[in-house]
């Protein structure tokens, strides 16, 4: 029981690998927890009455399926038919709510009575807030010091909500020390506590974990494009990727489809060479953080490195284990997206279709000029989030050429 | 067999063992060989040396920033090794190398080992790296350079696994106290008590040691009844962190345990 075998080799396999990447490396306070979640998992979401809770919250309360939105204007542009999958119009405005409502009703079931959750840009935060309100449950958010500074609508909301937002004072005071405190609290409460991950990261079964309950991205995009072009598979696949959630939920039912090719637009931050950047293909090698062996940005000593971006969402020095395979195998493609960049992008998306796309969003958006289509190709970009949160970056950036 | 200071320690000493946990590099860089010879003479038993690493999220926060503060005075595994060049002229005390295991991936698995043997260290705490990869590559490391590898067990930690812990361990089996990070409670309940009972009519092959939470003379002694020695650690760098003579600050805090 609770294990998986699968033939994919993109897929985890049974020893929580995916390839060289992921396992579980984590001190032995965390491993009863972890042991029991890695034992159940499996069983506990294909459960039937798990499931109808489950599809039936994502219908009513996340507002799924999200439409799969043919943005005429921007496919001129460039040439080509581009979809938008609109995960921004999810509740709580992005792809995040997803995986945390399929925790949250998985730690129920684990008779959890307390929920506890990182978040760098908020938006984790922000949906695990909503999900313990909606089940009446405890909730903890642990947010570097730095990101509540910046992202101080989303620290109102999960207040708002009923959470308890507690400051990451350790190290850089970002994303990665959020996620360091958070399995610090877990350590110290192991009886009544379930950490909802926000991202396909940590230790096994995490990253397969949150990618099954992220899959739900891809699994629409099929029946959708099956509708409205006769086909289920486009040719491209476009998500950002700072853990990679959004990312490998869009990519997901489409791994073991070779004609169709997956694009990950990672932070480039000020450039690739600048010292500030998040760019972690390009920027790491093989390493361990948070519970995973995957790609991880440090110093020839092994230690973790700061990255930058402007995005907070993106801020993480490594990438899920799965993306990790995925590079590593050439599965997917990735490309460094300046802050610049992805402004720009994020700009021409609000005024093309009057969509304001998340900062984070806007990075795979600026992939569509740096690649070659044909007119009659299908480019699906995975829209992850809304950009209001953002709306003070984007009105105080000086753009090249708005 | 895994013959060396730290195995010869707990088969020749009748005494509890005090282990004293130290960051390397802290609170000045070139402070590492120095606490060991002080911690000798004052009369600890092993000592467990700490690699700094960037988020060591077993930590609670006064290794943390030890951590930190090793790391912003330069120390790496690199310049640990340059330091015990050489320490076994004056230090016979058994000595542990513990640390994260990203650190040492970076420096070279087998190149770790090597150069841990070398300085003629007697054990490693990797307490981030599975059992399995511990086996599958770890462990004939280990047996090639005649090094212990030491495992944690917590209150949680079920039978089974404790079993096999204590086969694939040569050494001593870190008992941790309580559910928490380092640093974090102070003295020993009676839950606390029934664990450790639990872990004696368990009969392991292997002796054990307390830490986490052991702060003073009191859960020193404690722990003491229940095991074969006791680990301080946040007590110790607490102790050493703002000390003017070391030496003087290291005596005292030893003699004060005993």
């Amino acid at each position: 029981m609770g294990r998986t075998t699968t033939l994919s080799q993109f897929q985890v396999q049974t020893d929580g690998y995916y390839g060289k990447f992921g396992g579980a490396y984590i001190p032995e306070m965390l491993f009863p927890n972890v042991e029991e979640l890695r034992q159940q998992y499996l069983q506990i979401i294909s459960d039937a009455a798990f499931q109808a809770e489950f599809q039936q919250l994502l219908h009513d309360y996340v507002g799924r399926p999200t439409p799969l939105y043919f943005a005429k204007r921007l496919s001129d542009l460039n040439n080509t038919r581009i979809y938008l999958k609109r995960e921004d119009l999810n509740h709580t405005g992005a792809h995040k709510i997803n995986n945390t409502l399929g925790q949250i009703l998985l730690a129920k079931r684990l008779g959890k009575s307390k929920i506890i959750a990182e978040t760098g840009a908020g938006q984790h935060g922000v949906a695990t807030a909503t999900v313990c309100a909606l089940m009446g449950m405890e909730c903890i958010v642990y947010m570097g010091k730095v990101d509540i500074e910046r992202q101080k609508p989303n620290v109102e909301r999960m207040k708002m909500l009923g959470a308890q937002v507690v400051p990451a004072l350790s190290g850089s005071q970002t994303l990665k020390d959020a996620t360091n405190e958070a399995m610090r609290h877990w350590i110290n409460h192991p009886h009544d506590t379930h950490y909802i991950i926000g991202s396909v990261v940590g230790p096994h079964p995490y990253p397969d974990m949150v990618a099954r309950f992220q899959s739900v991205i891809s699994e629409e995009i099929k029946h959708q494009l099956l509708t409205k072009e006769g086909r289920e598979n486009p040719d491209y696949v476009l998500a950002c990727v700072g853990g990679g959630s959004n990312a490998a939920g869009a990519f997901y039912h489409f791994l073991d489809e070779p004609s169709v090719q997956l694009i990950a637009a990672e932070a480039g931050g000020l450039g690739v060479n600048s010292g500030k950047s998040a760019a972690t293909t390009v920027l790491g090698k093989t390493g361990v953080l948070h519970g995973s062996k995957t790609i991880l940005m440090q110093t020839e000593d092994g230690q973790v490195v700061e990255p930058h971006s402007i995005s907070a969402g993106l801020d993480y020095p490594g990438i899920g284990p799965i993306h990790a395979h995925l590079y590593d195998t050439q599965r997917a493609q990735f490309y460094a997206i300046t802050d610049d960049e992805a402004m720009q992008a994020g700009l021409l998306l609000s005024r093309m279709e009057g969509i304001i796309p998340a900062i984070e969003t806007a990075h795979a958006l600026a992939v569509l000029p740096k690649m070659q289509y044909k007119p009659e190709d299908l480019v699906v970009i995975c829209l992850s989030g809304r950009g209001d949160k953002d709306l003070a970056t984007y009105m105080s950036y000086p753009y090249e050429s708005a | 067999m895994i013959d060396n200071r730290l195995t010869r320690f707990f088969k020749q000493t009748p005494h509890p063992a005090l282990t004293v946990y130290c960051t390397a590099g802290f609170p000045t860089l070139h402070d590492t060989v120095p606490i060991l010879e002080s911690l000798q003479t004052a009369g600890a038993d092993i000592v467990e040396i700490g690699m700094p690493f960037s988020d060591p999220i077993a930590d609670g926060e006064v290794i943390q920033q030890s951590n930190q503060v090793a790391l912003q005075n330069g120390m790496t595994i690199k310049t640990l090794f340059e330091q015990l060049q050489g320490f076994r002229q004056k230090v016979h005390l058994p000595v542990l190398l513990m640390g994260y295991i990203n650190p040492v991936l970076q420096y070279g698995i087998e190149r770790f080992f090597e150069h841990a043997a070398e300085v003629e260290v007697d054990g490693v705490i990797l307490p981030d790296l599975p059992l399995a990869e511990y086996e599958r590559e770890y462990l004939p490391l280990c047996r090639k350079y005649n090094l212990s590898a030491v495992f944690l067990v917590s209150p949680q930690t079920d039978e089974t696994r404790i079993r096999k812990i204590d086969d694939l361990t040569e050494g001593f089996i870190y008992l941790v106290s309580s559910s928490s990070t380092t640093g974090k409670t102070q003295g020993i309940q009676a839950e606390q008590i029934n664990y450790f009972e639990r872990i004696r009519q368990m009969q392991l092959k292997n002796p054990k040691q307390i830490g986490f939470g052991i702060a003073d003379k009191a859960s020193f002694q404690t722990a003491c009844q229940y095991a074969e020695g006791a680990i301080i650690g946040s007590a110790f760098i607490k102790a050493i962190a703002q000390s003017a003579d070391l030496p003087a600050s290291i005596r005292q805090f030893v003699q004060g345990l005993r």
